[in-house]
């Protein structure tokens, strides 16, 4: 028998080890299932007769309250008014957190399509997910609806025939936002951007909006991301004298800076700040108090009409009470649009069959009335410009908005020829 | 433009940066104290002044207690959370490698944080500035919200006092004792491991304190601690790991430096303190203020 | 026939089997799943080499691992090229950045030297935030898989999941056979008592240069490949929540078992798994895990197996 302690101590681990993991991966162990082998790129066969939607949002973080389990209420709404069936198939939901990060995102999407039997995934804030979705949905034929991210991209060089961009993206918010504010007389611009490739394409098309628009930009300062102070660049801004401080940047980040801009008092001197992308759900955790005069674009306001307004409470019943984001409306629209393509069709394995479909039906629902969908995915309807009210002038909780200006649904959007889209014949 | 500043704006961002660094400053005298008296390196300290930010916010939804009161409670709750803590988990690791603490704390902060995460999300809670400190005081070459000139006031009250405790008087002399030679403090008669229990109390409690002053300004979110977390250690780091004077004086020098690469190479700010910190620690490992061991 | 190399035949037999359970089990798990499992348990694998041999704790490993996934990322997407040559460029990366990094955090001790790896790899980070090749937040989207050696298309999920392991066997079997070589043993010796091995005539610092830059160079490799499993590189591999993630994984296997961080890092993907609704509820298990390894299960689940199943030292 060997003396060595050291080799025999490897052994014994060895042998140990080969036991621990085969115990740490059966808990985590799925069947997949039977019919699919392992190539990737053909289209696995659906789950048999029942389609199943999945929403992957981001469940935790920073986007948790404009998307996150609302999106999951959002959803299960539309499949409740189409009566919980179509084509006499049963209609089933799954849900995911991304948390953010491609990576994972990218993880799940690729199991649910290759084990769930998933047809149609839904929502995905964060445009690095969205865009690893997007291109995983476009190799095994299925189709996303993007709710939740913002890159243009995703409708230009991005684009794919199994992606629809639903609710909005950076170029509307650009072009409604900037257009507006400079017609107004906020001609004079000075940019707070984060510094990174988010922050810079907003910076950079907002900047060729209001240049288009006959404004001036008189200077800009970069951030680093999930920076907790702005009071040095707030500082900056201030001495600018820009009429209006532009906000390049989301999430964390805008509620920060808006928190920051209103103790130095940037907006009870006369400037005005711009939020280039800030949902409702932003405001409602900043306060009017800091939010007061905040000039920001949305594609839906859940207090705009009486069909908004009673859809939106049905939800808030069903989430806590909180109003739903247009994020939120956007899943519930694709949805509901999705489903009454699916019962033209009477089938769903067929992603670029679906989405052709999708976009040859024009869209009707009660959030954002008659639209269209461009043939490079882009959903299009109109877009809104509001301006975020005083807490004087606001009777409840979710009074918010006063609206400025609605930009109509052909200009609200980047028109395909000028996507750089491969799809669109030029 | 960065790069073009008139003298007048540059006083003004140095200001701004002061302000910044008593946050830094109060932070790393915590972890400074903890890691003389300890050898601890308190991986938590930013969950814990997470967790003080929170409770600020908590006792003010849930009981109506205000800013001042909770400048108090908070401290001394997490304080108490401290104790407990100390007495049940760091102790066990006195006697082994001081990387085994870092590593339980490391621990600890993930589990505070995740919880944080779990019950509040990652967007985070409003708390408004106290009417007392409200507005704006104009200085001629800057407007400075009245909150902030607060803050750095009270820092710098806090850390001084703090400082002068532990340099100056017999509490603080045994303290310094008991960090070089425990068994022999604690043959006088004095009770050391009692005092190191209190001692971590203390640090936390310091952290928690910069919690509730950094509510009304920064967000109130699961995560405000992790990211300033690794910016103090480089702090604590760059002053002298046991230092107490080290670390305020490094805090509030920090806070100028990044001001100062704001304004002229913004791009950097966020990595200027590692940088530095690398350049300390192979030029003067003990630290600027640290005694060399 | 030796006792010797009967334990050594015995050592194979049992890597055989190790391979063996890996081959066989994607037929009741998911692939990609235990694909990201054998990238993670090489990544830790090679840190284990610097801590659990060399005793070095560093806190910025993530910058080896993302980096890495970066580097090959670029030049399987931009430079075409195939995706051996890829790997092979994300390891070549990674290794220059840790002859740099070890260079100048092997001059100090214990947490400095931990403090030094980790301001260093926040640099990374930011670095690979503000980086225009990078596309920051976004991340290096759409990396081809390729074909290997120009014949073998890496794109049949079955083929990568052959590749994958392949890559790891070897990563393996360079750090077994590190481990147990001289080399290994003086890394041994400078862990266990420093002073003595200068005084036997060791250059220490050169020794731990060299496992410095091994263990670099094998994250790369990890990070490469994990790259182009995901056919992503993205900024979560360089934060440095990954490199706790990492010392977490050799925790729980056990620090300076040899089989250790493969356990490990199979726990940590089925934590992610169960946990998987909430971001939270992750980072919350896996401080439960971190505080109960530090404090009870010091030798991780290695250590105490081969306690229970050893004759006496």
């Amino acid at each position: 028998m060997s003396t060595h302690p050291r080799k025999r101590l490897a052994e014994h681990s060895m042998v140990a080890s080969l036991l621990a993991a085969a115990l740490a991966v059966a808990p985590a162990c799925k069947k997949t299932a039977p019919a699919s082998d392992h190539r990737d790129g053909t289209a696995a066969a659906t789950g048999g007769n029942k389609i199943t939607i999945g929403v992957l949002t981001d469940m935790s973080g920073l986007y948790a309250d404009l998307a996150g389990a609302g999106s999951v209420v959002a959803a299960q709404m539309a499949i409740d008014d189409m009566g919980g069936k179509v084509a006499g198939m049963a209609i089933e939901i799954v849900s995911g957190d991304h948390q953010n990060k491609a990576d994972i995102g990218s993880n799940i999407a690729r199991e649910w399509y290759d084990t769930k039997g998933v047809d149609v995934i839904v929502d995905v804030p964060t445009s690095s997910v969205a865009l690893a979705v997007s291109e995983l949905t476009r190799s095994k034929n299925k189709v996303f609806l993007a709710s939740g991210p913002g890159s243009a991209d995703l409708t230009g060089k991005s684009c794919s025939p199994n992606t629809i961009h639903w609710t909005y993206d950076t170029w509307a918010l650009a072009n409604a936002t900037g257009r507006e504010i400079v017609k107004h007389g906020g001609d004079s611009w000075f940019f707070l951007a984060a510094d990174y490739a988010f922050g810079t394409a907003l910076e950079r098309d907002v900047t060729r909006v209001v240049e288009a628009s006959g404004g001036k930009v008189l200077g800009g300062v970069k951030h680093p991301l999930n920076a907790p102070d702005f009071s040095s660049f707030l500082l900056q801004a201030q001495s600018s004298g820009a009429k209006i401080v532009g906000l390049a940047n989301a999430g964390g980040d805008t509620i920060n800076a808006i928190k920051q801009a209103a103790e130095f008092g940037i907006v009870a001197k006369g400037q005005k700040l711009a939020g280039l992308l800030v949902f409702i759900s932003d405001v409602n955790a900043l306060g009017l108090d800091a939010a007061q005069g905040l000039i920001l674009s949305e594609a839906f306001y859940w207090d705009r009409d009486d069909n908004t307004r009673g859809w939106s409470k049905a939800f808030a019943a069903r989430h806590d009470g909180k109003m739903p984001t247009m994020v939120h409306a956007g899943v519930y629209s694709a949805v509901l649009h999705y489903l009454k393509a699916i019962a033209e069709l009477k089938a769903a394995g067929d992603g670029k069959a679906v989405v052709a479909k999708m976009e040859a039906l024009p869209t009707d629902d009660r959030l954002f009335g008659k639209g269209t969908i461009d043939p490079n995915g882009r959903k299009r309807h109109a877009m809104y410009v509001y301006e975020v009210k005083a807490p004087g002038d606001s009777k409840a909780k979710w009074d918010y908005y006063k609206l400025i200006r609605e930009v109509p649904a052909d200009q609200a959007f980047r028109a395909p020829a000028d996507s750089a889209c491969p799809l669109v014949a030029k | 433009m960065p790069g073009e500043i008139s003298a007048q704006a540059l006083f003004g961002q140095l200001l701004l940066g002061l302000i910044n660094g008593s946050f830094y400053a109060l932070l790393s005298l915590g972890l400074a104290i903890i890691f003389g008296l300890l050898n601890v390196i308190n991986f938590a300290h930013g969950a814990l002044y997470t967790l003080g930010a929170f409770i600020g916010w908590a006792v003010l939804h849930y009981a109506g207690i205000g800013y001042w009161p909770a400048l108090i409670v908070a401290p001394l709750a997490v304080g108490a959370l401290g104790i407990v803590v100390e007495r049940t988990l760091l102790q066990r690791l006195y006697r082994l490698d001081p990387l085994y603490n870092l590593l339980l704390t490391f621990g600890l902060a993930l589990i505070i944080q995740g919880l944080l995460q779990t019950r509040f999300g990652s967007s985070g809670e409003p708390y408004e500035i106290p009417a007392l400190l409200k507005g704006v005081k104009d200085l001629g070459f800057m407007v400075l919200p009245v909150y902030r000139g607060w803050v750095t006031v009270v820092s710098l009250v806090v850390c001084l006092t703090t400082w002068f405790v532990t340099e100056r008087t017999k509490l603080g002399s045994y303290l310094r004792a008991a960090t070089e030679n425990p068994a022999l403090v604690q043959a006088f008669g004095i009770n050391v491991p009692r005092m190191v229990t209190m001692t971590y109390g203390l640090g936390v409690a310091l952290a928690a304190f910069a919690g509730v002053l950094a509510a009304p300004i920064y967000r109130v979110s699961p995560g405000m601690g992790a990211e300033m977390i690794i910016v103090v250690f480089a702090v604590v780091v760059i002053g002298g790991m046991g230092s107490i004077m080290g670390s305020i004086v490094t805090g509030f020098a920090l806070g100028l430096i990044e001001a100062l690469t704001k304004v002229f190479y913004p791009a950097a700010s966020s990595t200027v303190v590692f940088a530095l910190m690398a350049v300390v620690l192979l030029v003067r490992p003990a630290g600027l203020f640290g005694k060399a061991t | 026939m030796t006792g010797a190399n009967r334990i050594w035949r015995t050592d194979h037999a049992v890597f055989a089997a190790m391979i063996g359970l890996l081959v066989l089990a994607p037929l009741v798990s998911y692939p990609v799943l235990l694909m990201k499992g054998m990238c993670l348990a090489l990544f830790a694998c090679a840190f284990n080499l610097l801590i659990g041999y060399a005793g070095l704790l560093s806190f910025g490993h993530a910058m080896f691992l993302g980096g890495a996934g970066y580097a090959a990322a670029h030049a399987a997407k931009v430079w075409q090229l195939p995706p051996e040559l890829a790997i092979v460029f994300g390891t070549a990366v990674a290794a220059s950045l840790g002859a740099v990094v070890g260079w100048l955090a092997i001059r100090r001790q214990g947490i400095y030297f931990a403090m030094i790896t980790l301001g260093l790899a926040q640099m990374v980070y930011f670095f690979c935030l503000q980086s225009g090749f990078t596309h920051g937040e976004d991340g290096i989207q759409g990396v081809p898989r390729g074909a290997l050696l120009g014949i073998v298309d890496l794109d049949d999920s079955a083929v990568m999941y052959g590749f994958v392991l392949a890559v790891f066997s070897l990563g393996f079997a360079i750090i077994y056979r590190v481990i147990h070589s001289p080399f290994g043993a003086v890394l041994t010796a400078i862990r266990e008592n420093e002073p003595r091995a200068i005084s036997l005539g060791y250059n220490t610092d050169h020794y731990k240069l060299i496992a410095f830059v091994l263990s670099a160079a094998l994250s790369g490799t990890a990070g490469a490949t994990k790259a182009l499993v995901f056919q992503v590189a993205s900024l979560t591999d360089v934060h440095w929540t990954m490199s706790g993630e990492v010392v977490l994984m050799t925790l729980i296997g056990g620090l300076g078992r040899f089989t250790g961080p493969v356990a490990g890092a199979f726990v940590i993907i089925a934590i992610e798994k169960y946990f998987g609704e909430s971001g939270g509820k992750i980072v919350v298990a896996q401080g439960v895990v971190f505080a109960i390894c530090v404090l009870a299960f010091r030798q991780g689940i290695m250590g105490k197996l081969s306690a229970a199943l050893n004759r006496p030292l």
